[in-house]
Order: structure tokens, then C-alpha cells, then sequence
């Protein structure tokens, strides 16, 4: 019944080609059919195809896009005091500029260039090479659709960070610290986990790493940075006594909504395909963040008696981080249980680990992205399957090899942990690097007039409201 | 004339303003504040953690009467405010020197 119907419209398809074709057509005469026509018909075929992924990847590129701007903007927006409202969404704003010239330029070529199995090469430089073709990465889609997919990842990870450093980071300072960071931690990230050689590339990485929307490139890496920047900064003027309260919740629901919807690009798109691991991911996707908003939710009310709308969307947003690795791997009960875990590991770590290491991670990017990114990798490990996804290819005997824990191969979770590792370390090592070198050139820190008075003011000389006019 | 500043309730603003009406007196300012007498504030979670609001919303009204409407006007006020519970709020009764119509320099007890 399938069969039939695919070569129903398989032929229906190749009418168009025909008619393009130097032979006469075959649907009137009682010709056999000629090579020219086969051929035609499987270009017909490749160009549907092709058609049908790079409109699904087209448009996850620009869910991912919409993660940062107005998601992520609007997010941690409602969740800074008013007076840092303009500075807070100009962060993200400004890596959806600076990010994006960067990749261009090079970011792209230390991405998914050949080069070794720690970073890409120059070959790419100025996008040169990258052509509207199919490439090595994603053979149905254009490359420069893969290149601008993959920028709106390089956008959003250096836009986490900025939570952490909420309120009191110099402008200058910010744009120079992530365009650094998002070559020299970002890029190579990326090459080791997705780029052609990398180390932990599932195919062929030496520590072959089950991460397939970048829980380790985007979130771990985001998530630890995010923690040592908040340290190395210090905490806000008056933090922890003075009660710092989003000051409207309203945008920051906006922007979580926005997040969740956009991850449907960031995960299914990650299939970079529209085929049916698309749809796994998709499926994978929604489950994790709607159990995890379950799950903060009641450890929340647990802990303190009210379910908060805060709590909530952060939960969502921990299942969300937690599911990006394993969104393509896993059956749709595990993302449930990913989901949940989660949640609930996300919330301990805001509410009791925070509290008691006394670090001012300002909107907990470490707490959700970092602890999430982590936990979900290791999750990942335990919950891959090869019926969702046979990432490791076939046996000898064509059955597929096992992905991971209950799968049969729990060896993965040691690759897990050497991706894990990597991020952290060179996260942590990176940062602290970039931070210093910063700081002692510009300064990375605004002055306590400069913080009391706000970064709206301080930094853009602009008011977020004017209630007055 | 007697300047009244009545602090309110948000939620009693409605009936105050429908009780001067009432009562004659239909000038008056309305301004939007934040305080507390003996009220305790109450308790918000973020981050789960726990803070007390001290600074809680309240309504201010401003009249000016001519002397022999003030016990009226504060009896409505009193009246559409009262709920016998902390936080009703609180009447001051003060001395206007001049009061004065912009439209028409208008003074005294016909500007009001």
C-alpha cells in the first residue's frame, strides 16, 4: 500500500522532468523507457527531496534565530531589574551582529573545516568553498543552508553566557569577550563534536560522542562559562541580601514560550533532514520540556509551598537543555524521564547548591544550561537506542550496532564523559584566559555608580520604559 | 479650608471616590503609593527563596474642603474604607493657606 503510493508519486514527480527531457514522453507511446528518462526521474526525485529538507532546515534556522532574538532577549530581560532591561536584551542582540560576521569570516571555516581532530582550518575562510551544493555534513541540503544553520547556534551560545554576568558587565567589554570566546571555545567545540576528524565526532571520534543538538557544545560549555565568569566578576552590589526580583515575569513567560517553540529547531533540525528522526526529535523535544516543567513545578511547590510561574518556565527550559543531546537518540518515554530528572536535578541546584556556594550566577545560566547540558549527556548515554537512531552504524552482519546504556553498550558512557569532560575543561580554561586578558586590556567590570544607576543608563545612555511620555 | 489625605486600599479606592461623590465633593487628586503602618508586608518566593515585601500598593487621596464639609468627608471616606482589619488605613486632617482657580484666579472657598 506504502509502495504503491510512493511510486505513484514518484511518477507523478518525474512528469515534469519528462517533459524537460529530450526523449518524447513515455505516458502517450508504448516505448520502453530510456536511460535519459531514468535519469531525469532520479533528479526529479534527489530535487524533491532536497527540496522538502532545505525548506524544513530553513525554517529551524530561523526558529533557532528566534531563540536568541526575541526568546533569550526576553527571557533573561524580565528577569534583571528594570533599570537593566535595554542592557540585559542588548547582549543577545549583539551576538546576532558580531557572532554572525565572525562566522562568516572564519568562524564557520574552525567549525566545520577539515583541520585535525581539535579545530577546523582556514580552507573556508570568507565562506569560501561553501556553495549552494550538498556537502560531507548534510548531503540533501545546500552547505550554505547547513553554514547559516549552524550560525544560529554559534548566535545563542555566547548570548547564554550573558545571564550569568547579568547587571554588571561593561558593553565593550561583553562584545570583545564573546566574539573571543565564540572563536576560540565555540569553534573548536563544535569541530570536536561535529566536524569532519573531530575527536568526538560519533563517526570515527576517537571518544565517539552521542550529542545531537549540542548539549555539550551549546549548554556545558555556555553553562560552565557562564559559572566561571559569575565568579571571576563577583556578585551584584547588594546580592544576596537585597532581594533582586525579576522585574516582569510577563516577558520572561514571552520569551520562555519563545524558547520552547524555537527549540523545535534547534533539536528536529538537528536531524538535518525532514524525515522521520526530524520527527523524533521533534516528539523528544516537547515531552522533556513539559515533564521538566512538571517536575521543577513540584519540587518547587515541595519546597516552598507555591508552584511560582518562574519556576515553571525554568523547568521547562532545564528539560529543554537536558533533552538537546539526546533529542535524536532516544525513544519518546525516555525523553519523559530525561525530562523530569531534570527538572527536578535543575531546581536542586538553583535553589540549594546556588544558595549554599553563594555564587552569583545572576539568571542561573550555570544552574540550568550547565548542570542541564551535563546531565543530559550522561542521560544520553543511558537512554540512546539505534532503533531511534543506529548513529554508530550497522555490524558485520548489517544488524545495528548498540548507541547506548539500555541499548546494550554501556562503554558509551564513557565517551559521554570524555565529551563532558572536553567541555568543561576547555570552558573553564578558556574562559578564565579570555576573562583576565580582557579585564586587564579594557576592564571587564562597570563601576558601582555605573551598576547603581543601571545599565540602560550607564551603558546606552537609553530607558527601557518611559512611563512619563 | 482643610486639606484631607486619606491612605487606602487599592481595592477601596472605587467606593471612596463614590462615597465623596455622594457627599458633594467632587475635586479631588489620586495618587498611587507604596507603604505600611503596623501591616506586615507579605512573602514572595524567587529562586526559591523566600522575602518579605514590606513596601506593599496603596491608593492616596487628596482633598481640599471648605471647613464645614470635613466631618463629612471624612465620615465617607471612613465609611466606604472601613473593614476593621490592620491595613484599612489612615486619614490626616491639615491647613490650607490659599487655594486658587488657574482658569479664572479665582481664590478662597469659590476656588474649590
Amino acid at each position: 500500500m506504502c509502495r504503491r503510493f510512493i511510486l505513484i508519486v514518484l511518477s507523478l514527480m518525474g512528469l515534469p522532468a519528462l517533459a524537460l527531457a529530450q526523449a518524447p514522453s513515455a505516458a502517450a507511446s508504448s516505448q520502453p523507457v530510456t536511460q535519459a528518462q531514468i535519469t531525469a526521474l532520479q533528479q526529479a526525485v534527489q530535487t524533491a527531496q532536497m527540496s522538502g529538507d532545505n525548506a524544513w532546515m530553513l525554517v529551524s534556522a530561523a526558529l533557532v534565530l528566534l531563540m536568541t532574538g526575541p526568546g533569550l532577549a526576553l527571557f533573561y530581560g524580565g528577569l534583571v531589574r528594570r533599570k537593566n532591561i535595554l542592557g540585559t536584551m542588548m547582549q543577545s542582540f549583539a551576538m546576532m551582529g558580531l557572532v554572525t560576521i565572525l562566522w562568516a569570516v572564519v568562524g564557520y571555516s574552525l567549525a566545520f573545516g577539515h583541520g585535525n581532530a581539535f579545530i577546523g582550518g582556514f580552507e573556508h575562510l570568507f565562506l569560501r568553498g561553501v556553495s549552494l551544493g550538498p556537502s560531507a555534513y548534510a548531503p540533501t541540503i545546500p552547505e550554505q543552508t547547513y553554514m547559516v544553520y549552524q550560525l544560529m547556534f554559534a548566535i545563542i551560545t555566547p548570548a547564554l553566557i550573558t545571564g550569568a554576568f547579568a547587571e554588571r558587565m561593561k558593553f565593550s567589554a561583553m562584545a570583545v569577550f564573546l566574539s573571543l570566546w565564540s572563536l576560540l571555545v565555540y569553534s573548536p567545540m563544535a569541530h570536536m563534536v561535529w566536524g569532519i576528524g573531530g575527536l568526538l565526532n560519533s563517526t570515527g571520534g576517537r571518544f565517539p560522542s552521542l550529542d545531537f543538538a549540542g548539549g555539550t557544545v551549546v549548554h556545558v560549555t555556555s553553562g560552565v562559562s557562564a559559572l566561571v565568569t559569575a565568579i571571576y566578576l563577583g556578585k551584584r552590589i547588594g546580592y544576596p541580601k537585597t532581594p533582586m526580583p525579576p522585574h516582569s515575569m510577563v516577558l520572561s513567560f514571552i520569551g520562555a514560550c519563545l524558547l520552547w517553540v524555537g527549540w523545535f529547531g534547534f533539536n528536529a533540525g538537528s536531524a538535518l533532514n525532514s524525515g522521520p528522526l526530524a520527527t523524533s526529535a521533534f516528539i523528544n523535544t516537547h515531552f522533556a520540556a513539559a515533564a521538566a516543567a512538571l517536575g521543577w513545578t513540584i519540587a518547587e511547590w515541595i519546597h516552598n509551598g507555591k508552584p511560582t510561574a518562574l519556576g515553571a518556565i525554568s523547568g521547562a527550559v532545564a528539560g529543554l537543555v537536558a533533552i538537546t543531546p539526546a533529542s535524536g537518540f532516544v525513544q519518546p518515554m525516555a525523553a519523559l524521564a530525561i525530562g523530569l530528572i531534570a527538572g527536578v536535578f535543575c531546581s536542586l541546584m538553583v535553589f540549594e547548591v546556588k544558595s549554599r556556594l553563594g555564587y552569583d550566577d545572576s539568571l542561573d545560566a550555570f544552574g540550568v544550561h550547565g548542570a542541564g547540558g551535563t546531565i543530559g549527556a550522561l542521560l544520553t548515554g543511558v537512554f540512546a537506542v539505534s532503533s531511534i537512531n543506529a548513529a554508530f552504524g550497522n555490524d558485520a552482519s548489517g544488524k545495528p550496532l548498540p548507541t547506548g546504556g539500555i541499548d546494550g553498550h554501556w562503554g558509551q558512557m564513557v565517551n559521554q564523559c570524555a565529551g563532558i569532560g572536553i567541555a568543561w575543561v576547555i570552558s573553564l580554561v578558556g574562559t578564565l584566559v579570555l576573562l583576565f586578558v580582557v579585564d586587564k586590556v579594557i576592564g571587564l567590570r562597570v563601576s558601582p555608580e555605573e551598576e547603581l544607576a543601571g545599565l540602560d543608563l550607564s551603558q546606552h545612555g537609553e530607558e527601557g520604559y518611559d512611563f512619563n511620555s | 479650608m482643610l486639606k484631607i489625605e486619606a491612605v487606602l486600599q487599592p481595592s477601596k479606592l472605587d467606593a471612596v471616590k463614590d462615597a465623596l461623590l455622594e457627599a458633594g465633593i467632587e475635586g479631588m487628586t489620586i495618587l498611587e503609593a507604596r507603604g505600611h503602618g503596623r501591616q506586615k508586608g507579605h512573602t514572595e518566593f524567587y529562586r526559591g527563596r523566600e522575602y518579605t515585601v514590606d513596601l506593599l500598593p496603596k491608593v492616596k487621596i487628596e482633598l481640599v474642603v471648605p471647613d464645614e464639609l470635613k466631618e463629612k468627608a471624612v465620615q465617607a471616606i471612613i465609611g466606604a474604607a472601613r473593614t476593621g482589619r490592620i491595613g484599612d488605613g489612615k486619614i490626616f486632617v491639615s491647613r490650607v493657606d490659599e487655594a486658587i482657580r488657574i482658569r479664572n484666579d479665582e481664590r478662597g472657598e469659590t476656588a474649590l
